[in-house]
């Protein structure tokens, strides 16, 4: 889905989020979640944003959407910086949240019209109760739920149709921006496809665009237009979904989609993986300048010193390493 | 005579609702230095397969029928002495979760020499120096330094490590991996992927792998076995299982994944919703979200069919498709000797 606007429709400029860590009596050190990304999500796409566990992707869609402040940096929605109090709650009627794991994120005291009903209620979105029903019962309908179901509780359905409730719930502002974060990890192989597919067809209808958080590469990459891979709070490559599987450029990139296993016994066992060495490192001492290059197998004496730019090689194609032109060559 | 050998194992787990029938008559053969997968969604009774093999089900859950033959030993009610025999030492498990399957309140160094101690007649100094050795195998830095440490000290790719080491501490038969990556990054996966492979090559024991992820089974397995609601519909070489599946849930399985080729397309997802284990319908469990369901598969579940020498699977569409082509065959006769 090609642009159909200039203006991109989240445009995120050096966004850092810090967490306080206490690491003494006194003290305490910033931990760097998120450490100066800046990204644009064009009108009606589907932006991936991949990377492993505690690489800051999470804290980056939350940071969006001000469910955290900003330590730094700004975040501009549709032409207008997200920045007062009133701004936050305009951005909310714009913009919500899937979340990944449907068992906890619904309230299991709540039925399942109150849950979808809710932002309703939050954004005096209706004007009788007649409507307000009426609302619900639409959304359900959308997310493919029997209207039965609206007076039973989130514990009565399994993970899929709970997931189906979350998603009618981010529904219900009737928003433009939808950040999904791990909304199909949750779920069985066979109802993942269910909700990828519904994903699909409600951005085709409602023109939706989508910020989607995943560390299944070939969901992301099914799903995607562009592609962007965080890593250790930084972002290190962001290109078309196909450009960055065919010609990745950083090192771990590279890593990261080799590692992935292909359900095909005859290209698995083909599959030439490059293996990475030791783990991921903690946040709280990143490594001086590249954060990666303690485990990449390029790195030199510069990786240390400063962390490269964010630079555009080639068309829509960025890749933050010293090295780039060197190892593709 | 195959290492070790299930025949038609059946495994309830007796709750106040009822009788949940987690294992439905499960049969399959491992020899040495073989990769069995055991592939299927949650609720599938994989990991209560295995489990049954150990004898480690919860208290409610009980081996109904069955056989399972470790080097022509039968273990269903053999006794809790010749189990504990078995168990880490002629049979490991690694879990999914690395997090929660140390005790947090022993060292590494502890835990992997209790196994070493427990089996074998090693004295403490041979089970630390066995330890140290099984840490460097599994690729852990510093061995002695991480014997005096606490789990929470390790990463979870670490900790899997950790895990495997112990498992491997007495030199088993058989390794069982229960969804052992599942919890790990992609990276950290393809680390622990393919340590075991080199483990297995170079200590010849045979691995049953549990996983959902196909991927994985495609990379690591020789055999696989695939199993919805507690039966088990196929099973075959990896190459079978792939490129020429014979059971609708298969077929529907490797449709809905997303691959490298489908992108911009639209996945084709298995309809409906898992199936509750209280009351599994009469015929084949499939049934009710199969497409290609016919009245047949309602009444009454599939036999077990033989494909080919590498390849069983217990699917009504097999017979159908048998029945159609003798029918074609007989057609064809019918109408030669007609013109004849």
């Amino acid at each position: 889905m090609a642009a159909t606007n200039e203006t991109p429709l989240v445009d995120v400029r050096h966004l850092k989020e810090y967490f306080p860590v206490s690491t003494g009596f006194f003290k305490s050190t910033p931990l760097k979640a998120v450490d100066d990304v800046s990204f644009q999500i064009r009108r009606g796409e589907t932006l991936g944003l991949v990377g492993e566990s505690g690489c800051g992707k999470t804290t980056v869609g939350r940071t969006i959407l001000h469910l955290y402040k900003p330590t730094d940096g700004e975040v501009v929605y549709d032409g207008r910086p997200i920045k007062t109090k009133e701004d936050i709650k305009w951005f909310r009627t714009k913009s919500t949240m899937v979340f990944q794991d449907p068992y906890s994120s619904l309230n299991p005291r709540m039925t399942v019209s109150d849950i979808i009903g809710e932002p309703l209620d939050v954004h005096k979105m209706y004007s009788s109760r007649e409507e307000r029903e009426k609302k619900i019962l639409e959304l359900m309908d959308r997310v493919g739920l029997n209207s039965e179901h609206a007076s039973r509780y989130a514990h009565e359905f399994s993970g899929g149709q709970r997931q189906r409730i979350g998603i009618a719930r981010s529904l219900a502002v009737d928003p433009e921006f939808i950040v999904c974060d791990e909304p199909v990890s949750a779920l069985d192989v066979s109802i993942q496809a269910q909700v990828i597919n519904m994903f699909d067809e409600l951005q085709d209808q409602m023109g939706l665009t989508y910020l989607f958080i995943a560390h299944d590469l070939l969901v992301v990459r099914h799903i995607s237009d562009r592609i962007a891979v965080m890593y250790l709070g930084k972002m290190v490559e962001l290109a078309d979904a196909a450009e960055i599987y065919d010609h990745p450029l950083h090192p771990y990139t590279k890593s990261l989609i080799s590692a992935v296993p292909i359900p095909d016994p005859k290209i698995a066992r083909a599959n030439k993986r490059i293996p990475l060495q030791g783990d991921i490192p903690s946040p709280l001492n990143a490594p001086s300048g590249c954060p990666f290059r303690t485990r990449c197998p390029y790195a030199e004496a510069k990786c240390a010193e400063s962390m490269p730019n964010f630079d555009e090689v080639s068309s829509g194609h960025f890749v933050a390493c010293h090295r780039t032109a060197e190892i593709n060559s | 005579m195959a290492l070790l050998e299930v025949r038609d194992l059946h495994t309830s787990f007796f709750t106040d609702a009822g009788e949940v029938k987690a294992v439905n008559g499960v049969s399959f053969n491992l020899d040495r230095g073989q990769t069995l997968g055991i592939v299927g969604e949650s609720g599938s009774g994989k990991s209560v397969t295995v489990y049954s093999i150990l004898q480690i089900l919860a208290p409610a859950g009980k081996i109904v029928s069955g056989s399972v033959k470790l080097d022509g030993q039968e273990l269903v009610n053999a006794g809790e002495k010749v189990m504990r025999d078995v168990r880490g030492n002629k049979i490991s498990i690694i879990f999914q979760d690395p997090m929660t399957s140390l005790n947090p309140t022993y060292t590494i160094g502890d835990q992997i020499m209790e196994a070493i101690l427990l089996h074998t007649d090693r004295t403490r100094e041979q089970a630390y120096a066995r330890a140290i050795e099984m840490l460097e195998l599994v690729g852990v830095n510093d061995p002695e330094k991480r014997m005096k440490q606490y789990p929470h000290e390790h990463s979870g790719g670490m900790r899997q490590r950790v895990m495997i080491a112990m498992a491997l501490a007495c030199e088993p038969d058989i390794l069982i991996a229960d969804e052992p990556t599942t919890a790990l990054d992609v990276t950290i996966q393809a680390q622990i992927l393919e340590l075991m492979q080199r483990l297995q090559k170079e200590l010849g024991m045979a691995i049953i792998m549990i996983t959902h992820d196909l991927g994985v089974v495609a990379q690591m397995c020789d055999e696989i076995v695939v199993m919805y609601a507690g039966s088990y519909c196929e099973r075959g070489t990896a190459e079978e299982i792939f490129y020429n599946p014979k059971h609708e849930y298969t077929k529907g399985l490797l449709r809905s994944i997303p691959t490298m080729d489908t992108m911009g397309q639209k996945l084709q997802p298995i309809t409906g919703t898992p199936i509750d284990l209280l009351n599994l319908p009469k015929g084949c469990p499939f049934a009710p979200r199969c497409d290609a369901a016919m009245k047949i598969c309602i009444r009454q579940a599939p036999e077990q069919m033989v494909i080919n020498e590498d390849h069983k699977a217990s699917c009504w569409m097999n017979v159908k498709a048998l029945m159609d082509a003798q029918a074609a065959v007989e057609d064809a006769g019918a109408a030669e000797g007609g013109e004849a």
